[in-house]
C-alpha cells in the first residue's frame, strides 16, 4: 500500500496517546481489561501476516498461543518469579520452531486442504496437552507468581502491578506492530503478497514461494508466542483450551472484523469482538448464540471489516472502493 | 495378545472407522459439490446424539429415534441452505470458515436451551442389547455389530446412489467441472441444497449410531469433527471412496494405538496424517493436481 499519509500518522499517534492516558482514567479492571485486549490483539495482527498478507487461512494459530504460555508455566519455579529476560525467548523460540515444524509440512498443501490440516495439527498440540500428564492434562497448570524484570537482581519493573504490566504490554504491542509494518513493507512482505495474489507469475518470476510463506508462518507463530506468553503471566493459569481451535477461530473472527489489509486492523478487531463479548456477558445468560448471530452477520454483511460501515455511512471514495474490493475475491483462490 | 483379541479389536477399529466414515462422507460430499467447507459439521454430529437421547426418551424407542433423528437433520439442512449456506457459494474459505463456526455457537447455544448440558446415556434397542459370549470371560456386544452391518450397508447405498443414479451422476459431474454440468443445464440450486441436507444428515447419523455405546455430551462434536478433516484429508477432498479407505485407515490406528501404544495414542492419528501428507499431498485418493 501506499506511503502512510500525514493523516493516518496523525491518528497513530492520538490513539498510542489515548492508549497511554486510558489507565489512568479507568479502574483497575478495565486497566487489566484493556491488557487482556491488547494482547489478543497482538495475537490477532501476527495471525494477519499469514492469513491477509499470505493469503492463508490457518486454524492452528492458538496452538503457538497456548505453547508459549506452557513454556512459561512449565519453566516458572514452583515459588520464585521466573525471569522474563530468560523466559521470554526460550517461548518465542518453542512457538516458532513449533510453526517452523508444523508450516513445513502444512505449506504442502493448497486452499482448502491447508485449512483442515492446520485444524488437525493444532488439535494434535490440543491433545498433547490435555492427555498428558506433565503438564497438568485438561485441569491446566498455574504461573503461580508472575516472571519478573531484573537485571543482576535488581528489579526493573513490577508487572505485579496492573499498571506496569499494561505498559509493557503496550510497550510490546508497539513493538509489534513496528516489526510488523516494516516486514509487511519490505521487498519480502511484497513478495509474500505477490505469492497470494498470483502465486502462478510469482513463481515464474522466481520467487520462492515455499520458502516465504514458510518464513510468515514462523514469524507469525514467534510473534503469537508474545503474546501467549504475554496473556499465561497475566493470568496466571493455561489450560488447554487457550490452544483449541475454537480460540483460532474467535482469532480468525478479530481478523476479519478488523479487516485484512492492514497491519493493525485485526488489532481493532479484537478490541471491538473483546468488547461486544464483554457487554454481551455483562446482560445475557446464552450469550455465545448472540455472538454467533453477530458473526454470521458480520461474515455475510460485511466482507471486507467493520470499516466498510464507515465507508457505508460516509460513502466510499472510489479508490479506496477498489483497493478493497479484490481481497475478498482473490483469497478463494489461494 | 492371543487371536480373539485380535479380532475383536479388529471389529472395534471397524466398527468405529464405519461410523467415521458416515460422518466424513457427509463433510466430504459438501465440500466436493458445493464447494462449501462446513465446520458445524460436528454440531450436527452432536445434535444427532441429543436428538436420539431425547426422541428415545419420549417415544422409548431407538428406531423411531434414528428415523427422526436423521429427518429433523435433513429438513435443518434444507432450511440452513436456503438461509445462510447459498450466501458463501462463490465466498472465499475464510467466510465459509466463519461463517460456519457463528453457526457452531448458534447450536450449541439452541442445544443448550433445548436439551441442558447435561451428560446422557442412551439405550440400544432391547433385541440389539444383548451380546455375543466368545470365550469364558470374554463378550461382545451385539450392538457395535450391528453399527457395522448397518453402516457397511448405508456404505453400499451411498455408492450405489453415486454410481447408478441419475442424481448420483448430477452429484459426481458437479464435483468432477460444475460450470460444464451446469452448462447442460443441470440446476444446481436444488442440487446444493438436497446434498448439504443430506450431508448434514449423515453427521446426524453418525451421532445417533453412536449415542448407545458413548456418552452424549455437549463437546462430542468437536473431536468428530477434527477427526473427519483427518479423514476427509487422508482420502482425498471430495472423494466418498477415499472418505471410506481414510475412515479405516484412521479407525485402525485409534483402535490398535490404543492397544499398543497407549501413552502417544492420541498422537499417533496425526503422526499418519502427517505422513500421509509427506507422500501425497492431496490424499490418498485425491486429484493430485489441486
Amino acid at each position: 500500500m501506499s506511503m502512510p499519509n500525514l493523516r493516518v500518522r496523525l491518528f497513530g499517534i492520538a490513539c498510542l496517546v489515548m492508549a497511554i492516558a486510558l489507565p489512568f482514567c479507568v479502574s483497575t479492571y478495565y486497566t487489566q481489561f484493556l491488557a487482556k485486549a491488547l494482547i489478543m490483539g497482538m495475537l490477532a495482527m501476527s495471525l494477519n501476516l499469514v492469513v491477509g498478507h499470505g493469503g492463508l487461512v490457518s486454524l492452528c494459530h492458538a496452538a503457538f498461543f497456548g505453547l508459549a504460555g506452557y513454556v512459561l508455566a512449565l519453566l516458572s519455579p514452583r515459588y520464585d518469579a521466573a525471569s522474563l529476560l530468560t523466559t521470554l525467548p526460550i517461548a518465542i523460540l518453542c512457538s516458532g520452531t513449533a510453526a517452523l515444524l508444523i508450516g513445513a509440512l502444512v505449506l504442502r498443501t493448497r486452499g482448502v486442504y491447508f485449512i483442515m490440516v492446520t485444524l488437525a495439527f493444532g488439535e494434535m498440540l490440543f491433545f498433547f496437552f490435555h492427555d498428558t500428564k506433565f503438564a497438568g492434562g485438561s485441569d491446566g497448570i498455574s504461573v503461580n507468581i508472575r516472571p519478573e524484570i531484573a537485571i543482576a537482581g535488581r528489579q526493573l519493573l513490577d508487572l505485579d502491578k496492573p499498571m506496569t504490566f499494561y505498559f509493557v504490554v503496550l510497550g510490546f504491542l508497539v513493538g509489534v506492530i513496528a516489526l510488523l509494518t516494516m516486514v509487511v513493507r519490505s521487498p519480502f512482505g511484497r513478495a509474500l503478497a505477490a505469492a497470494r495474489d498470483n502465486e502462478r507469475r510469482a513463481r515464474s518470476l522466481g520467487f520462492p514461494i515455499f520458502r516465504l510463506r514458510l518464513t510468515a508462518f514462523t514469524l507469525s507463530g514467534a510473534l503469537a508466542g508474545v503474546a501467549g506468553y504475554l496473556a499465561a503471566a497475566q493470568f496466571g493459569f493455561v489450560a488447554p483450551q487457550m490452544l483449541g481451535w475454537h480460540q483460532s477461530a474467535t482469532i480468525l473472527v478479530m481478523v476479519l472484523i478488523g479487516g485484512l489489509r492492514s497491519v493493525t486492523g485485526p488489532l481493532v478487531g479484537a478490541l471491538v469482538l473483546i468488547g461486544m463479548e464483554e457487554v454481551l456477558k455483562a446482560h445475557l445468560d446464552n450469550w455465545k448464540l448472540v455472538e454467533g448471530l453477530i458473526i454470521i452477520g458480520i461474515v455475510i454483511l460485511l466482507p471486507n471489516g467493520v470499516r466498510q460501515i464507515w465507508s457505508m455511512v460516509f460513502g466510499a471514495s472510489p479508490q479506496r472502493a477498489a483497493e478493497i474490493k479484490p481481497a475478498a475475491a482473490e483469497a478463494r483462490h489461494a | 495378545m492371543d487371536l480373539i483379541t485380535l479380532g475383536v479389536q479388529l471389529l472395534n477399529a471397524v466398527q468405529y472407522g464405519a461410523v467415521l466414515f458416515l460422518v466424513a462422507s457427509g463433510l466430504t460430499l459438501v465440500f466436493g459439490i458445493l464447494g462449501v467447507i462446513n465446520l458445524a459439521h460436528g454440531a450436527f454430529y452432536m445434535l444427532g446424539a441429543y436428538l436420539a437421547y431425547w426422541i428415545t426418551l419420549m417415544t422409548g424407542s431407538f428406531v423411531v429415534a434414528l428415523l427422526g433423528g436423521v429427518l429433523v437433520a435433513f429438513i435443518a439442512g434444507i432450511l440452513l441452505e436456503t438461509v445462510f449456506v447459498r450466501l458463501l457459494y462463490g465466498r472465499d474459505h475464510l467466510a465459509q470458515v466463519l461463517l460456519s463456526f457463528g453457526l457452531i455457537l448458534v447450536i450449541d447455544e439452541i442445544r443448550q436451551l433445548l436439551f441442558g448440558k447435561d451428560v446422557h446415556a442412551v439405550a440400544p434397542p432391547a433385541w440389539l442389547s444383548g451380546s455375543i459370549q466368545l470365550t469364558d470371560n470374554l463378550s461382545y456386544p451385539v450392538y457395535r455389530l450391528a453399527i457395522c452391518v448397518f453402516c457397511l450397508m448405508a456404505a453400499l447405498v451411498i455408492f450405489f446412489v453415486i454410481a447408478r443414479t441419475k442424481i448420483g451422476m448430477i452429484v459426481r459431474a458437479g464435483s468432477e467441472n460444475r460450470e460444464m454440468a451446469r452448462v447442460l443445464g443441470i440446476k444446481f440450486d436444488r442440487v446444493n441444497r438436497y446434498v448439504f441436507a443430506a450431508g448434514i444428515a449423515l453427521a446426524a447419523l453418525g451421532g445417533i449410531l453412536i449415542a448407545p455405546i458413548s456418552t452424549v455430551f455437549p463437546g462430542m462434536g468437536d473431536g468428530m469433527l477434527i477427526l473427519s478433516f483427518v479423514v476427509v484429508v487422508l482420502g482425498g477432498i471430495g472423494s466418498v471412496a477415499g472418505a471410506a479407505v481414510g475412515a479405516l485407515l484412521i479407525g485402525l490406528t485409534d483402535t490398535f494405538g490404543k492397544v499398543f501404544f497407549p501413552s502417544v495414542s492420541s498422537i499417533l492419528i496425526y503422526v499418519v496424517m502427517a505422513a500421509v501428507l509427506l507422500w501425497r499431498p492431496s490424499g490418498i485418493l485425491g486429484r493430485q493436481d489441486a
